[in-house]
């Protein structure tokens, strides 16, 4: 696992001519391999570049965009934009908190499910809305929420 | 026959593969075929058909799903238009109420097809322009007024003559397409739905300033906006109009395209600088500017998704015609983003000089449910709210400015009177804090003990002086940030502060909220009179709270009750009662 890691990375790494410069985008490939990125990945990119830890941690803890822990296989994001505001995201939030029975931020023990609040999706016409993975969702209601979460469960548990 | 279905990301959301594969299902076999387009602003009515006729009629339908999808197509191939799904004449009129320059394309031309962006006067600016050279390009953009659309409304010829003035070999264009103002979703809907008029106006820019590299600075949240960019510019090399020596010319441009990576203070120059370089995305004190210091340290002018994307047309067009709309300080059109309790939301473009009235009532056709009004929000987090009673004022950078909004990049999210303008405040704030790069004290402490305020105002324990401190600090941060995120972030506080100050004081004061929305401040109660005792609130309750015998009235237990509103959504006789104040 590790040495697949380090293979990984490196490969990401060759892929840029100057990688301090494009440590944001070294950074975005390395979490779309492994979902988040770990400690020993930000190792890895030191020991390959020289860059110092402290320096990239800086940059991936700065944006919104990199997380530092994993993710589940299903990730919601509830998005928390002006529009979705109006029409009740808080109240997404809390339902989606309240069936996975975890905090924000957090993942289900069986790793299936994860759940954050994000910055506007942009799908401000479809308020209140929500993604999960590449999909997007809106129109929501508590009852609707369930039943996303609900036939995501049952599919998986075939 | 034609079938165009818009397909950007908020339509795919509202279902529109379902419709795709229900159309191509019916026209298999018929030689035609639909054709994908952009998100043509229709936003409240997706998922979206434009179905053009042999004759050249247009019919738009929308709220399509499969079956009705199956069913226009199948009547449209005997020859019969359906009315069933048809946009009306009153909903159409959101779109006759528009003049489109920068949404243009948006809807019309196949954005994964340079063909057919080219089918529609694309690329014909850009040879106008490197016939015209730098000082003739520059001096159309001087002559049509155009100004920054991402927020500021800096004029865009002073920029570019700025950095046509910086020596260097060197120079950058850059695109800011990282649209992080919450509520603002024009920036995308261009990108998806017609890329290669952002682009052509970022190679125009690269003939006036002498720069030979572009870079898209894009959120990395809207992949398909990225997906096409990819396509485009691969497709432009194809064509010949992107590389060494373009249209036989000298002149020799590329793309880069980097993804943000989610900090909303990246929209600042100087910030966002810092980002493409592999930083954090911190401001620095200007001078020096990024057109004489920029990317790599050499001159890089930076602009808007929509200022670009005006570009095209006004080389084509002339700039004096760019000119003759809008008003005196505030030329050509703006593309506004209608979202929130607004009965037609959607992409608007109008010549500036319109009233925000006409916009949310004339084009966007009013309230949801025929509620009542109460503001409109524009700006995002750096603008603020403006009042029922001064939806009169005209839109322009500076009549705007003098209400203590701003235009920002064109998001206004229109407040019902459920919308409480302290929960508002509050929102915003929550939002600036947390986007607070942190470097300067003001901004960084500064949003947080406003929010600190707002959120104990919120709860119930507001306390007499709270909104002088928070004036006091609001004007201490606009003074003293180092950036625009700060000088702007009190903006929401300031303006809810101003017009409607009885709300906070109902907070306060009387630990009321006047919305009902602030749920430390209110319960909910079941009219015994009006209950039939169906029980189905209690079903729905998610936390046992509300009890009782069937066929008789039932209670709600407030010390259990978390106030998430679902026994009043669900109960079908008006028995819930959500109340605020006196009677809690």
């Amino acid at each position: 696992m590790s040495d697949n890691l380090s293979q990984q990375v490196s490969s990401i790494i060759a892929k840029y001519e100057n990688p301090e410069e494009s440590l944001i985008a070294v950074l975005q490939d390395v979490q779309s391999v492994q979902g988040y990125i770990s400690e020993f990945a930000v190792k890895i990119i030191t020991e390959l570049t020289g860059i110092p830890s402290s320096r990239i941690m800086g940059v991936a803890s700065f944006y919104a965009g990199f997380r530092l822990k994993p993710v589940g296989k299903y990730r919601i994001m509830v998005c928390m934009g002006t529009a979705c505001h109006v029409n009740g995201a808080e109240r997404i939030g809390d339902v989606v908190k309240r069936v996975l029975g975890i905090e924000e931020g957090d993942i289900t023990e069986d790793g299936l499910f994860s759940w954050e609040e994000v910055a506007c999706l942009g799908c401000c016409s479809i308020a209140p809305a929500m993604m999960i993975n590449e999909t997007a969702y809106g129109k929501l209601t508590p009852d609707k929420v369930q039943s996303i979460i609900a036939t995501i469960r049952e599919e998986e548990s075939r | 026959m034609r079938f165009l279905l818009g397909y950007g990301s908020c339509g795919i959301a509202s279902g529109a593969n379902d419709v795709l594969s229900s159309l191509e299902e019916v026209l298999t076999g018929t030689g035609l075929c639909v054709e994908k387009v952009g998100c043509n602003g229709l936003c409240f009515a997706e998922p979206v058909v434009e179905l053009i006729t042999d004759d050249g009629e247009s019919v738009i339908y929308g709220r399509l799903d499969r079956a009705s999808a199956k069913a226009l197509a199948e009547e449209a191939l005997k020859g019969n238009l359906s009315d069933k799904n048809r946009l009306t004449e009153e909903e159409l009129g959101f779109l006759k109420g528009q003049t489109r320059i920068v949404l243009s394309g948006c809807g019309k031309v196949n954005p994964e097809s340079i063909a057919s962006y080219m089918e529609n006067g694309g690329y014909t600016a850009l040879r106008k322009a490197l016939e015209m050279g730098a000082d003739g390009v520059i001096s159309e953009i001087e002559k049509s007024g155009l100004r920054g659309r991402g927020g500021a409304g800096f004029p865009t010829h002073i920029k570019w003559k700025s950095a046509r003035a910086s020596r260097s070999e060197e120079k950058y264009i850059v695109c800011n397409a990282d649209e992080g103002d919450p509520g603002a979703f024009m920036d995308r809907a261009v990108l998806e739905g017609d890329p290669h008029r952002v682009l052509e106006g970022m190679m125009i820019a690269g003939i006036a300033v002498g720069a030979s590299v572009g870079i898209i600075y894009v959120r990395a949240e809207y992949p398909l906006a990225v997906k096409r960019l990819n396509l485009a510019i691969k497709e432009m090399r194809r064509e010949g109009v992107l590389g060494e020596n373009i249209l036989g010319s000298d002149f020799s441009f590329d793309f880069r395209i980097m993804m943000g990576a989610g900090a909303f203070v990246c929209g600042e120059e100087t910030a966002l600088l810092a980002s493409l370089g592999g930083n954090r995305g911190m401001p620095v004190t200007k001078p020096p500017f990024p057109a004489q210091k920029g990317f790599r340290g050499k001159p890089t002018n930076i602009n808007n998704v929509e200022t670009f994307a005006n570009v095209p047309w006004i080389i084509e067009n002339g700039g004096e015609s760019f000119a003759g709309m809008g008003t005196q300080s505030s030329k050509g059109t703006k593309v506004f983003a209608l979202a929130g309790k607004v009965k037609r939301g959607g992409l608007v473009e109008v010549p500036m000089g319109l009233t925000i009235k006409d916009i949310v009532f004339g084009i966007c056709g009013g309230i949801k449910e025929d509620k009542c009004i109460k503001a409109v929000q524009m700006g995002g987090p750096s603008g603020g709210c403006i009042p029922e009673n001064m939806l009169d004022t005209i839109i322009d950078y500076e009549n705007i400015a003098r209400t203590g909004a701003i235009m920002g990049s064109g998001g206004m999210i229109v407040m019902d009177e459920d919308t409480c303008m302290v929960d508002m405040a509050k929102f915003f704030m929550d939002f600036t804090s947390k986007e607070s790069c942190g470097k300067c004290v003001p901004c960084r402490i500064g949003t947080t003990r406003m929010l600190e305020i707002l959120k104990r105002i919120c709860n119930g324990e507001g306390q007499i002086g709270d909104v002088e401190a928070l004036v006091e600090l609001g004007e201490g941060i606009k003074t003293g940030a180092l950036c625009g995120l700060g000088n702007s972030a009190p903006n929401p506080v300031l303006t809810t502060v101003k017009y409607f100050r009885n709300e906070y004081d109902a907070h306060i004061v009387d630990k009321c909220c006047p919305a009902k929305k602030c749920t430390s401040l209110i319960s909910f109660t079941i009219r015994e009179d009006m209950c039939k005792g169906c029980s189905l609130c209690s079903k729905k309750c998610p936390v046992g709270a509300i009890s009782g015998v069937v066929k008789s009235p039932f209670v709600i237990d407030s010390d259990k009750c978390i106030r998430c509103s679902q026994c009043l959504d669900s109960c079908k006789f008006g028995a819930i009662e959500k109340i605020s104040g006196e009677g809690m």
